[in-house]
């Protein structure tokens, strides 16, 4: 293919470097420093897809980040990407693309038939045709419309890209490199300020590249050029192109996506695909340009329809034609600079000016280059379906209401323009309260709520020379507050083109008898007819005409369409355009990709893993682990073809038999230090504290305010005023804070200090009746008899050198000890261990083997204390203290908590004996009973008893106290099963609890 | 996200801290009697404010000081921070 639509000469683009890639499967050539868009249309590609309702045909409407039209599919390296623009997609060697939204391709597209049946899809047609019958819409329309519109498909393989997130701080962030960005920046950088400047397409410059002035004596491009070769020698500058800030958040806090390899055939080594920047400035200069607004008309959907400045953008920076027999439709000057570029290149436009009589400067040139200019004139509609092939013209009368005769004209293509909408964006984001600027017909940022301020044509400001001037000044002042420097930047001679008023026109009547479509959203098919529906079924607020007719609320949340949408809207209603007021602008300005959110966090960076010192030897010795929130553990030691049943099995025999150790450096421990010490733990545990010796453990109960219980554990006085408290694994860190919380806020009086040192300490339970013979070999200078350490007992002991601390307590029922040495001798530690009792048959036990121990011993975990239960609830109201008060002992006096029927902890066993009883199921009377049957109780936990050889459960039930011995049901309507069970105590195995203390 | 000024540590992310509801509310004195009522008040009843909030918060990846930080619960525009021992005025 040949590029017959590219210019001999002209464009930025390198003509030296020839890039092959793929559109729809066949091969073209376009240059180094084209888009897709500027290279398909160089070769005469125009029909790129189908539009999302009606599968009408689509070819390009802009240039960069407004485009609503072109978005592809693309291929790149062995991975593809939906949703990607080609007016913004940089070509690189080999690159591939697809048309979206066509079935079964671009040129036949069996969608299109949607377009002849219109009448079955008017505003608000998801919610009225697809509504009846029910089963149709999973059946029939769902899937229908799923592969008929969308925008691409996502890949479903792992993304191998890296992405990577950065925060930064700056003194002045400024958002696009147009004049009003460069000349901000540049006196902002002057006054020693520290400046970030963004830019979101690969060239800085923003309207500089496409118009003709002279700034100081340079081309806008050259101006431009300088300014960024000295920002970019600056220090305290750093310019950013490719990056589009896209969303402004609370207190300043900007996110910009930066594309730092998607314009390349593959993402180099060590680098990321994108950089996600978390930019918090102390002032920021919206510098975001403005977008030309279209003019409605017949068809105005048609390829070869676009905007006039992108027209003229493919001309000035790809060297690239949209049409050889153009007809530019304006109400404003801007269309005229399209034409004399045409003109320059060769081409004969027609300008189709609705204005009367105007004057300018510009139309005065246009003139002189004998361009055909009709004026009252406008186009009716577009005729041809794939392309343009020519337009209905009338001549308009001065109220714009009547059209005169039709007359045809041929064309290939229509470039419109409608005047601009500034991009106030990022300054509605802020919470800026914007206002109507009846000069311009648009809205423009008003009242700043955050450090913010809008420039040039953001801002509404369309002469170069008041931008830059205003800029300059900006940049300066903003600065000046910050550095408090002042180095003045000359102002230099400008020279522009004086243009004149725009035509507030913006809709083309009817012909009679004609039904064109007239298209105000262009990537979600909204027509004019759709809202006039939508307001005549009594819509009446902008964000829900947006809703229900989808106006606006594509990809390209439109960009091009809103203003358009609003005047419909007002005219119909007769109010003004600020009455109707427009719909919020939320982030992100423009789509970014999922990657770039997520960053680093995925797979196993998502979250940090915790191991115990010990977990190398875990690992040498097949134990498979268990996530327990961000820990590792280990849930049981594999041997041989083992599964988890059988080793947990064999794990838990052996700790009831002859003696097991357990990791338990997961375990939550606070050092509590101070004269108040004793006092903190009588408040905030349940039972009585005062009185502990030093060298004793006591286990302990916490509730919240509300009386539910928060966590349990041991608390051990170690010396006079120095206590070594445990919390379960799960509630550590929040244990922490609610002691901090008390000390701080509510008895800053005591004098006690807290500190985690769950990290400074390894564990290790030995468990089992023949626990104390390990023991002895390890401690043999210390005497751990039942009366040197008894149950509930603490010494330190010198483990072959290493300091100890021991601890007599008990998690499984038996016999045990906990041991904690400084983290770094935990390896030592646990190897010591192992050695010691292997003469007595001691095993490592994982998790698993610990819950069954647990449970079949009745003591309860985070299963019972779930957040919903109270002391009693667990059989814990033995500890709660009736002498004094503590936090949420008011709660228990309660009704509900004081009810009769009160539920509480018991043990389930199946009757069979056999059949294993799933976590969460139901307990209920009568399993045959009809729904919604009541729920008398749920069970927490479950395991295989190893005392008993069966299943044994505990459960919270309703009236549990007096429901020991009763015959009831377990139902899983999950596993659908149905067991017959007996209630018993929850204490399966010594309930005396002799087995601790012997 | 926020920007919240720790009396302790100066200007930090929000992501530093965690939230820690309303910093008017008083515990009621350990022992001493109270009514259903207040008690319901103390633990439950909170008003859902639109505007300024007297509000705590706990640097937990810093400085792990209960703050009390005024914040308008609109805008999220933060006013005044205070140190847990400074009375809110
Ligand atoms: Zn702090």
């Amino acid at each position: 293919m040949t590029q017959s639509f590219r210019l001999e000469s002209g464009g930025l683009i390198n003509r030296d470097k020839k890039i092959s890639f793929k559109f729809n499967g066949k091969n073209y050539y376009g240059y180094e420093g084209d888009t897709l868009a500027s290279a398909l249309i160089a070769n005469g590609v125009h029909l790129i897809g189908r539009s999302f309702k009606y599968h009408r045909p689509r070819g390009f409407f802009g240039a960069g980040v407004d485009e609503p039209y072109a978005i592809v599919q693309l291929y790149r390296n062995g991975e593809t990407e939906p949703n990607i623009k080609a007016t913004e997609q940089e070509l690189f060697e080999g690159l591939e693309a697809k048309s979206v939204n066509c079935w079964p391709s671009v040129n036949f597209d069996v969608g299109a038939i949607n377009n002849f049946l219109k009448i079955f899809l008017p505003a608000g047609f998801y919610y009225k045709t697809f509504m009846w019958p029910k089963s149709f819409w999973y059946k029939i329309y769902e899937p229908f419309i799923r592969r008929a519109a969308g925008l691409g498909t996502a890949s479903i393989k792992h993304d191998k890209e890296r992405y990577e997130h950065k925060y930064e701080y700056c003194d002045v962030l400024i958002t696009g490199s147009g004049p009003s960005g460069l000349a901000s920046a540049y006196s902002a950088a002057k006054n020693g300020a520290k400046v970030i400047l963004t830019e979101d397409k690969s060239r800085f410059g923003g309207t500089l590249l496409t118009s003709e002035v002279n700034i100081g004596n340079q081309s806008g491009k050259e101006w431009a050029d300088s300014i960024i070769s000295e920002l970019k020698e600056m220090p305290n500058v750093t310019v950013k192109n490719r990056s589009q800030v896209f969303g402004y958040y609370d207190h300043n806090m900007l996110v910009m996506s930066e594309r730092i390899s998607d314009h390349l055939p593959k993402t180099k080594k060590f680098h990321p695909k994108q950089r996600l920047w978390y930019i918090r400035a102390k002032e920021v200069l919206i510098s975001s340009g403005s977008i030309e607004r279209p003019i409605v008309f017949g068809n105005n959907d048609t390829p070869g329809v676009m905007l006039s400045s992108a027209a003229k953008e493919y001309m000035k920076v790809y060297g690239v034609l949209v049409g050889k027999k153009p007809l530019i439709f304006t109400n404003n000057d801007s269309g005229y600079e399209t034409a004399i570029e045409f003109k320059k290149n060769g081409i004969d436009p027609i300008i189709l000016d609705t204005r009367k009589e105007p004057q300018s400067e510009i139309i005065e040139e246009a003139k002189n280059m004998n361009i055909n200019i009709k004026n009252s004139y406008v186009v009716v509609a577009a005729q041809g379906y794939k392309k343009v092939k020519s337009a209905d013209i009338a001549k308009i009368s001065d109220n714009k209401e009547e059209l005169g005769s039709i007359e045809n004209i041929e064309c290939d293509c229509i470039c419109v323009s409608g005047f601009w909408t500034p991009t106030i964006h990022l300054a509605s984001q802020s919470g800026n309260k914007t206002k109507f600027n009846e000069d311009i017909d648009a809205f423009v940022p008003g009242i700043s709520k955050q450090n913010e301020k809008t420039l040039g044509a953001a801002n509404g400001i369309y002469t170069l020379e008041e931008t830059l001037k205003d800029s300059f000044e900006q940049g300066n002042q903003l600065s000046k507050k910050i550095t408090n420097n002042e180095n003045k930047v000359s102002f230099p001679n400008v020279v522009e083109k004086k243009s004149t008023v725009h035509d507030k026109f913006w809709c083309v009547p009817l012909p009679k008898g004609k039904n064109y479509k007239r298209f105000l959203d262009f990537q979600n098919d909204v027509a004019v007819s759709d809202i006039e529906i939508a307001l005549k079924e009594g819509y009446r607020s902008i964000e829900h005409v947006k809703r229900y007719t989808t106006l606006g609320m594509a990809t390209d949340q439109g960009k091009t369409s809103n203003l358009n949408g609003l005047q419909l809207v007002s005219k119909i209603e007769n109010k003004v355009v600020p009455a109707v007021g427009h719909t919020t602008f939320r982030p992100p300005y423009s789509p970014v990709s999922i990657g770039a959110i997520v960053g680093r966090e995925v797979g196993k960076h998502s979250k940090p893993t915790r191991k115990s010192p010990m977990h190398s030897w875990h690992e040498k010795n097949n134990a498979v682990f268990v996530d327990a929130g961000v820990w590792l553990r280990p849930r049981y030691y594999k041997r041989g073809e083992e599964n988890l049943f059988e080793a947990s099995k064999r794990e838990a025999k052996n700790v009831r038999t002859n003696v097991g150790v357990c990791d338990v450096t997961t375990l939550g421990k606070i050092d509590i230090k101070g004269p108040d010490a004793a006092e903190l733990l009588n408040r905030v545990y349940t039972n009585a504290w005062l009185k502990l010796p030093v060298g004793k453990a006591r286990y302990g109960v916490m509730l919240r305010e509300d009386g539910i219980v928060m966590d349990d554990g041991t608390t051990t006085r170690i010396s006079e005023n120095h206590y070594h408290m445990t919390t379960t694994t799960a509630q550590a860190a929040s244990v922490l804070s609610h002691l901090e919380y008390y000390l701080q806020l509510v008895w800053p009086e005591l004098n006690v200090n807290v500190v985690s040192t769950t990290e400074q300490w390894a564990g290790a339970a030995i468990a089992g009746p023949k626990s104390r013979e390990v023991l002895k070999k390890l401690f043999p200078k210390s005497d751990v008899t039942n009366e040197g350490l008894p149950f509930m007992g603490y010494m330190e002991g010198d483990l072959f050198g290493v300091k100890a601390k021991i601890f007599r307590i008990s998690f499984s029922g038996e016999l045990a000890y906990e041991l904690n040495v400084e983290s770094d001798n935990g390896y030592f530690m646990w190897e010591k261990i192992i050695e010691a009792g292997e003469e007595f048959g001691i095993q490592p036990y994982g998790t698993e083997a610990l819950s069954t121990l647990r449970i079949e011993m009745g003591h309860v975990a985070g299963s019972e204390l779930d957040g919903r239960t109270i002391p009693y609830d667990n059989s814990l109201e033995g500890l709660l203290s009736k002498k004094k008060d503590f936090i949420g002992k008011r709660s228990l006096s309660r009704k509900a908590f004081a009810a009769e029927d009160r539920q509480k902890i018991v043990g389930v066993v199946p009757l069979d004996k056999k059949t294993s009883i799933p976590e969460g199921s139901h307990l209920v009377k009568d399993s045959n009973a009809p729904l919604p049957n009541p729920k008398l109780g749920y069970i927490s936990a479950s395991c295989w008893s190893v005392e008993h050889d069966n299943p044994f459960s505990l459960a919270i039930l309703k009236d549990g106290r007096n429901m020991i011995g009763e015959k009831l049901f377990v139902m899983s309507p999950l596993k659908n099963k149905v067991i017959p069970v007996e209630i018993v105590s929850s204490h399966y195995v010594d309930p005396k609890g002799e087995r601790v203390r012997s | 996200m926020l920007h919240i000024k720790c009396p302790h540590c100066g200007m930090r992310s929000q992501n530093e801290f965690s939230y820690g509801g309303d910093a008017t509310i008083k515990r009621p004195e350990l022992g001493k009697e109270i009514s259903d009522q207040d008690w319901d008040n103390f633990v439950y009843n909170r008003k859902s404010l639109r505007g300024k909030h007297w509000e705590l918060w706990q640097h937990l990846s810093g400085c792990r000081q209960w703050i009390k930080v005024q914040r308008d619960t609109a805008t999220h525009e933060i006013f005044k921070t205070l140190k847990a021992n400074e009375e809110i005025s």
